[in-house]
């Protein structure tokens, strides 16, 4: 059986699409959040170094590689939008990036919860957390500037490239940090070391990336849905979808 | 020779025109016409290649325009709502620069003589700020007389002008058609110019 | 390059515009002393990063300017329109920007240093430093310009746009100073802050170009 993919690159059909798809992507991310929580709080052994304020790893390190993801993926759609002149790529970069900037706030937030125990205060000037408070400035820089352009088409462009901009800069700010870091003596204990991974550890680590996917995927697809509904309203199929919901 | 083809355009979610076809040949002039709103300001800037189509495309020569860009632009000159004059320079220094920036340096003398024939002699080394709306109008205009290129996109050229400078401006036109030039322009006016054909575009 | 000789003319009528930026560096930088006390060995730690990031707000400010005046009256429009490539007549005016606005704070700089009390040769590498780092700060400022082109409140955006961007200038900026005062090289970071310079030169032209395109459509 062959799909016709191009079918589903117009928001139309699209929209449909994802319609069917939330629904197994949230079920997906619920049942992987229980297990992973679970693995990762009850089952994972306690770490003879750092006790049980380790576990906040099985939040913090995925959310923190999510937020690289993202932005990744951000800036790949957005780039597509802008190179091929694609509306529904454009609409997924704009949909990702709230998703980005939140998962960017939760390794920022439990970064700052591991830290208490650990250094002793809530922030330390570690080179990771710096980067990801960096990263999180750019999530903001992006999402501000497609608010203020009122003209959608302009939006998409305009956030493409300061998407782009973004990627190219990213290695050499992450790099810059690093050496910022190394040069002024910062924390010698840094959170993503936990120095030696379980394998129940481990199990529970990969749990709660696949548990991240899912529901970055779902809310994704769910918010592009928004998007495209709030950009297709004029047209006519948005106008039948309106009457059909009203009449059930 | 340059061509449009179903063009459209959307402002926002509101679409301004659609399916707007036109084909203008050497020598002659097409007016665009409409109420307010009804997108003639928009479709020049797609002309000039500022904005592109929502939907259709612009051949000159019969190739695209985006992609021969600079070809394009060396051959064409648009002059839009905004004079396009910086406040702080002199009359002469503005049409000196712009003209240089669009590719072609001009003399000081050559200058002059421009700004001469539009009634700005004497007014040379005046700042442009200390101008009248229709002075500044004339700065702009001036670049046509200097300019070589075959295709003029004016925007509401009529517009603050005084009944002199109209006649001179439409005798311009005349001139420049009669040399196979091509003119797409808007105005609210009658035009008078004894041109081998006028073509009229008319946006709802 | 007229687009050089055009932006000069403009900033030579318009010299407070200049001059603004360059008091507003000073200003910046004296108000440290007076916020943490006039202790000066602290200073003399501090005086690097406080004079980049003085540096960094002032370059800044004068963003704005780069692009918007031509925007309104309809210059700019002219130029995407000119036959020439637009990625030039934006290194031309990034280039303007930079001798209007760059070179005044480099100049500026030592003597700020010396309220300091830096050694000299640590003034020596602060300019030097800025006058690696601050054309780079003009180049990816531009894109950041000609994105919030017309915007309401483009001027406080484009500081949540290009600040970010500047961090790693920031750092080596800073950091050479730092690295001569604690008496280690500083060659390392003179190259990176040569690198970007060229990296920004190769790039930003192009990626303000393609921006002012999207923001004048």
């Amino acid at each position: 059986m062959t799909i016709n993919w191009f079918k589903y690159s117009s928001p139309a059909s699209f929209y449909s699409l994802a319609g069917k798809m939330i629904p197994i992507f949230t079920i997906a991310a619920v049942v992987s959040l229980v297990a992973g929580l679970y693995v990762g709080f009850f089952v994972a052994p306690t770490d003879f170094q750092q006790g049980e304020a380790y576990r906040i790893i099985f939040i913090h390190v995925p959310a923190a590689w999510m937020s690289m993801f993202l932005y990744v993926v951000m800036a790949f759609w957005a780039g597509i939008g802008l190179a091929f002149n694609t509306r529904l790529s454009s609409m997924f970069a704009t949909a990702i990036a709230p998703t980005g900037a939140m998962f960017t706030f939760i390794a920022l937030w439990t970064g700052a919860l591991w830290g208490k125990p650990m250094w002793g205060t809530w922030w330390v000037w570690d080179a990771r957390l710096t980067s990801e408070l960096i990263l999180l400035f750019l999530y903001i820089g992006f999402m501000s500037l497609q608010a203020a352009i009122d003209d959608p088409r302009r939006a998409d462009k305009a956030g493409a490239i300061i998407a782009l901009v973004g990627v190219v800069n990213i290695p050499i700010i992450y790099f810059s940090v690093q050496w910022w870091n190394t040069l002024h003596q910062g924390a010698s204990v840094s959170i993503n070391q936990a120095p030696s991974m379980a394998s129940t550890m481990l199990l529970g680590m990969m749990i709660m990336v696949f548990s991240s996917w899912m529901y970055s995927i779902a809310i994704i697809l769910k918010r592009t849905r928004v998007i495209i509904i709030e950009r297709e309203s004029h047209t006519a199929w948005v106008a039948e979808l309106q009457k059909k919901e009203f009449i059930r | 020779m340059l061509q449009g083809i179903n063009l459209a355009c959307v402002r926002g979610d509101r679409e301004l025109f659609k399916d707007v076809s036109f084909s203008l040949e050497t020598g002659s002039l097409m007016q665009v016409r409409g109420p307010n709103g009804s997108g003639k300001t928009s479709l020049l800037r797609m002309l000039c290649g500022l904005s592109s189509p929502a939907a259709g495309e612009i051949r000159w020569h019969g190739e695209t325009i985006h992609p021969l860009n600079e070809n394009y632009f060396s051959a064409m000159t648009y002059i839009g709502h905004l004079s396009g004059t910086k406040d702080d320079l002199t009359v002469i220094e503005n049409l000196r620069i712009s003209s240089a920036l669009s590719g072609y340096e001009i003399s000081e003398n050559q200058a002059s003589e421009a700004l001469e024939n539009l009634g700005l002699g004497g007014r040379e080394q005046l700042s442009v700020k200390v101008l009248s709306q229709g002075q500044r109008r004339r700065v702009g205009l001036a670049r046509l007389l200097t300019c070589k290129t075959s295709l003029w996109i004016l925007d509401e050229p009529l517009v603050a002008l005084d009944a002199m400078a109209v006649k001179f401006i439409q005798g311009l036109l005349e001139r420049h058609l009669q040399q196979d030039g091509m003119v797409v322009m808007t105005t609210h006016q009658e035009i008078d110019i004894g041109a081998a054909s006028i073509v009229q575009l008319q946006l709802a | 390059m007229w687009i050089i000789k055009r932006d000069l003319l403009l900033a030579i009528r318009r010299q407070s515009d200049v001059l603004t930026t360059l008091f507003f560096f000073v200003i910046v930088v004296s108000l440290f002393p007076l916020s943490v006390g006039p202790e000066m060995n602290m200073l003399r730690a501090m005086a690097p990063g406080v004079v980049w990031v003085a540096a960094l707000l002032a370059s800044m400010l004068s963003l704005n300017r780069m692009f918007s005046n031509d925007y309104i009256d309809g210059t700019l429009e002219q130029m995407l329109l000119s036959p020439q490539s637009l990625s030039l007549l934006v290194l031309g005016k990034a280039f303007a920007h930079w001798l209007v606005t760059g070179i005044p704070l480099v100049i500026m700089a030592p003597i700020l240093g010396i309220q300091y009390d830096l050694p000299a040769e640590a003034l020596l590498v602060l300019t030097i430093t800025l006058l690696l780092g601050t054309p780079v700060l003009s180049l990816i400022g531009a894109i950041g310009a000609a994105l919030t082109l017309g915007l309401r409140g483009g001027s406080v955006l484009v500081s949540l746009l290009v600040l970010p961007l500047y961090i790693p200038v920031l750092i080596f900026g800073a950091g050479a100073v730092e690295a001569n005062m604690a008496g280690i090289g500083f060659d390392a970071h003179l190259s990176l802050l040569g690198a970007f310079l060229l990296a920004s030169l190769a790039l930003a032209p192009w990626a303000t170009a393609s921006s002012l395109r999207v923001s004048l459509e």
